[in-house]
């Protein structure tokens, strides 16, 4: 059948019309297939959702447990019978319990990535390609300046910069969900073993990732406690917290900060100026430059459709390698997210 | 090269000035040399290599990337260096990494063409800030804000010497500074090596109403306090130097000066514009006449014409290789008086751009405070106490100078946007644009007039930080719109130093060092001062 038929996009999402359901819709819809735990992607108050066990979770966590009327939990890999259309999870290596989406139906395989990367990440599986007819692939990161240095030189920077100011806090924004947990794990990789210290909004995720299976080593909440000299506690420690949380008076608390920010975003100098950022970790959950393109080489679909981010970079690139491409501008995306 | 891009990285981004002379003075005890001294000369700009230009690079991306691609990504990133920096497919452990004097000792000895083809290689060898860095320094664009004077106080930090024997030395020493570091690191000094050396200056103290009893006014010398900048003029032979006070040669741009100094000798005294149209004399033009010919490279003739500079002499330091600092200033003052007349009698019809600054007669705390608030040109900020014995040492020694400001200009403006700062204040809205009201179609608006983010207590910044979340009406970035309007807003009295003409603002002024003086919760915002106010602060049209 025509992909179009399959999967086309509508102001709520992509939609499948012969399955009837939506995939990581913006909308509240009868049935939806959620492809991670991202407030953009999950929204609450759907009839169904399809999600991996860990999806669920982190929705529920986020949500609270009525976020919708019916959960339906698909393994990784476990085929399911969507009205005839075959859907089935595959890891996308986003961020825990991230996946891709494979519909299948009348002999025509689509596969949408959600948000993906390509590099290690100690906090959830790796992405798997899947050969398919069409790829429909993020691009939140589709410019070829974006390419993600190695994590363990950022997390590194960090760490040296620990050593070069103890009397200072380092206040590290991150993602609350993903990107927090694996710069901590990072952190434990590379040797760090003293208390992290975490932003309130964080405490139910990390509470999350370890009882899923992610250790993350002594963490204690970013609180000042009663009496003096409290904030002399927090003198060359690593605090955790949400980039909002940065420029906020939760952030008066510490003994002149050290503004880290964790994102692919800080890999452009005037965002990272424009932020006030002091030491810029270019750490991202998404695939770089090399990683789309080199993903979409080895899927090597008929066609690629390009959902959100900087479409148009990467339809040129694809259509200067011979391939057929087209941007979707689904729109509802944040892509400043990362 | 690796090393000093991560170097320069740090610097781009910490703002706090003690944090960046530790990330320096780390930097000077892991590098070696001479990449060090080579890397101290690119950040004060010592170092212009300038081999290869900007063109260059972007045709060079284009041999290797889509171009259609190159400008979607130059369009995003907006820096040309960055997006080329960045685009560039490398090909990591192909090619020798080059090192900062790779770089710089390579650079120096190539044409143009051979140039590009070795950046071409190192390009790929290099990721993307080590990119980044050759781009800056091999188009001589190297910008990171950071002052030579920032880099001469690390330096000092380094070697534990204080500043001002560094810069002392400075102009006679030449990258990369083998024999500074040797020093610093517990060898020999270097010898003072260059003619006509800066000679670090002596400064005074503020005039508290406290001091006033410890100040013996027979053992003191008043002159006026000129508004424009302090420097040294030196010269010696063939050598002739125009110092800003922090040791920075800024003779570049006073060719006029340089051309008229027939002595030798060290004048210390203040940089000022005069009036063409006056002969007799020197009528000396405000502050912001001056402003028109500092912080450039070079200066044009007609620039040169229009406002023609002189320095009017405060002090003589050295004279035909006689240090005269161990001197008291009354016999300094008598040198430089003889100095000056003998200069004056040797060319009666020459083009001369010095003169003295008198000694004013002003015996009592009432005279003083008198021509303090009355001075008679808008070019004197106050009067400056000397005491007649005080030899000339570096820094502030305490008793001896004296600085009297006339009192700073006020307004009452109204805050309009707040910006979040930095470093320890980057959870706080303090930085402050701040307007006052100009008559416009529909009624009155507030037109912006400058920017402050001093003046106010650790408590004041709180409470103004609390009123600029609660009635914050727009965000923009970093940058919050307060709420401004005849009915409600956040009058701020703020001081100033002086007001010029300015065609950059939409006010159409432009002030000096504005700071909060105080904060006017009381005082409703109509009630905020108006434009035709400050008009009417303005100096005298030339």
């Amino acid at each position: 059948m025509k992909p179009e038929a399959l999967l086309h996009p509508t102001p709520a999402g992509l939609y499948c019309p012969p399955g009837d359901f939506y995939i990581d819709p913006v909308r509240p819809v009868d049935r939806a297939v959620v492809t991670h735990g991202h407030a953009d992607h999950a929204r609450s108050g759907h009839g169904a959702v399809l999600a991996t066990p860990e999806t669920l979770e982190i929705m529920a966590t986020r949500y609270g447990e009525d976020f919708t009327e019916r959960r339906q939990s698909a393994e990784i890999g476990e085929v399911v019978n969507l009205n005839g259309v075959a859907l089935w999870l595959v890891p996308a290596g986003h961020v825990l319990g991230s996946a891709q989406a494979v519909v299948e139906h009348k002999g025509t395989r689509m596969v949408v990535t959600g948000d993906y990367k390509r590099r290690r990440d100690p906090t959830c599986a790796g992405f798997e390609p899947v050969p398919c007819d069409v790829l429909i692939s993020e691009a939140t990161f589709g410019l070829p300046v974006f390419r993600h240095p190695d994590t363990a030189g950022e997390v590194a920077k960090l760490l040296h910069s620990l050593e070069q100011f103890p009397e200072r806090a380092h206040l590290v924004g991150a993602y609350a969900l993903g990107k927090a947990q694996r710069i901590i794990r990072h952190l434990r990789e590379q040797g760090y073993d003293e208390t992290i210290y975490i932003h309130g909004a964080m405490q139910r995720l990390c509470d999350l990732y370890e009882r899923l299976g992610v250790p993350l080593g002594p963490l204690a909440p970013a609180t000042v406690k009663d009496g003096r000299g409290a904030k002399q506690d927090f003198e060359g420690k690593v605090v955790v917290c949400p980039p909002s949380a940065m420029g906020s008076t939760w952030a008066r608390r510490f003994p002149d900060p050290v503004i880290a920010f964790a994102s692919g975003w800080m890999r452009v100098r005037q965002r990272a100026k424009q932020k006030g950022v002091e030491l810029p970790l270019i750490v991202s959950d998404h695939a770089d430059w090399d990683e789309l393109t080199d993903t979409v080489r080895e899927v090597d679909p008929h066609q690629l459709w390009v959902t959100h981010g900087r479409e148009d970079a990467l339809v040129r690139w694809a259509e200067v390698e011979g391939r057929v491409a087209r941007p979707l501008h689904l729109i509802g995306y944040e892509d400043e997210n990362d | 090269m690796i090393r000093f891009a991560g170097l320069l990285d740090r610097l781009i981004f910490t703002p706090g000035r003690n944090a960046k002379v530790r990330i320096l003075t780390d930097y000077f005890r892991e590098a070696p040399d001479p990449e060090r001294g080579w890397a101290v000369a690119a950040i004060t700009r010592d170092l212009d290599i300038k081999t290869i230009k900007a063109g260059q690079i972007k045709q060079l991306v284009y041999t290797r990337v889509d171009g259609a691609l190159f400008d979607m990504s130059h369009d995003y990133v907006g820096d040309l260096a960055e997006a080329a920096a960045l685009i560039w497919p490398e090909k990591p452990g192909q090619n020798y990494v080059p090192t900062l004097t790779d770089a710089v000792e390579t650079l120096n000895g190539v044409t143009r063409t051979e140039a590009l083809e070795v950046v071409e290689r190192w390009f790929d060898a290099l990721d993307a800030s080590g990119r980044w860095a050759l781009i800056k320094l091999a188009t001589g664009g190297l910008r990171i804000g950071v002052a030579a004077r920032l880099v001469k106080v690390a330096l000092a930090e380094y070697g534990g010497k204080p500043v001002q024997e560094i810069e002392e030395l400075w102009h006679g020493l030449k990258p990369p500074y083998l024999s500074l570091f040797s020093w610093l690191e517990g060898g020999e000094k270097p010898a003072s090596a260059a003619a006509a050396p800066f000679r670090p200056v002596m400064l005074s103290h503020p005039i508290e109403e406290a001091d006033k009893p410890k100040i013996d006014l027979a053992e003191m010398s008043a002159e006026w306090k000129w508004d424009g900048i302090r420097v040294q003029a030196v010269r010696e032979g063939d050598e002739r130097r125009v110092y800003s006070r922090t040791g920075d040669d800024i003779g570049g741009a006073f060719p006029d000066i340089l051309a008229a100094m027939p002595f030798d000798a060290a004048i210390d005294g203040e940089l000022l514009v005069f009036d063409p149209h006056v002969r007799d004399r020197f009528a000396v033009r405000p502050f912001n006449d001056l402003q028109q010919r500092l912080n450039r490279k070079t200066v044009s003739q007609k620039m040169m014409k229009s406002h023609p500079a002189f320095i009017r002499a405060y002090d003589l330091l050295w004279l035909e290789g006689e240090d005269l600092r161990p001197l008291p200033f009354e016999e300094r003052r008598a040198r430089l008086e003889g100095l000056l007349l003998r200069e004056h009698r040797a060319s009666p019809d020459g083009d001369e751009r010095f003169d003295l600054s008198e000694v004013v007669d002003l015996p009592d705390w009432d005279a003083l405070a008198t021509a303090r608030a009355n001075p008679p040109l808008d070019a004197i900020e106050g009067v400056m106490l000397k005491r007649r014995s005080s030899v000339y040492v570096p820094g502030r020694p305490k008793g001896e100078w004296w600085k009297w400001k006339r009192e700073p200009f006020l307004v009452d403006a109204v805050m309009m946007y707040a910006q979040r700062g930095h470093g320890k204040r980057s959870s706080y809205y303090s930085d402050y644009t701040f307007g006052v009201w100009k008559d416009a179609e529909n009624g009155r608006e507030l037109v912006p007039v400058g920017k402050a983010y001093h003046g106010f207590t650790d408590e004041e910044l709180r409470k103004i930080d609390k009123y600029v979340r609660d009635n914050t009406i727009a965000r923009y970035g970093p940058v919050r719109s307060v709420r401004a309007d005849e009915d409600k807003g956040l009058v701020l009295e703020i001081a100033f130093e002086g007001l010029g003409r300015s065609t950059r603002h939409k006010s159409g002024v432009a002030m000096r060092f504005p700071r909060v003086s105080r904060l006017r919760w009381d005082k409703p915002s109509r009630e905020a001062d108006t434009i035709e106010t400050l008009e009417a602060m303005l100096p005298e049209e030339a």
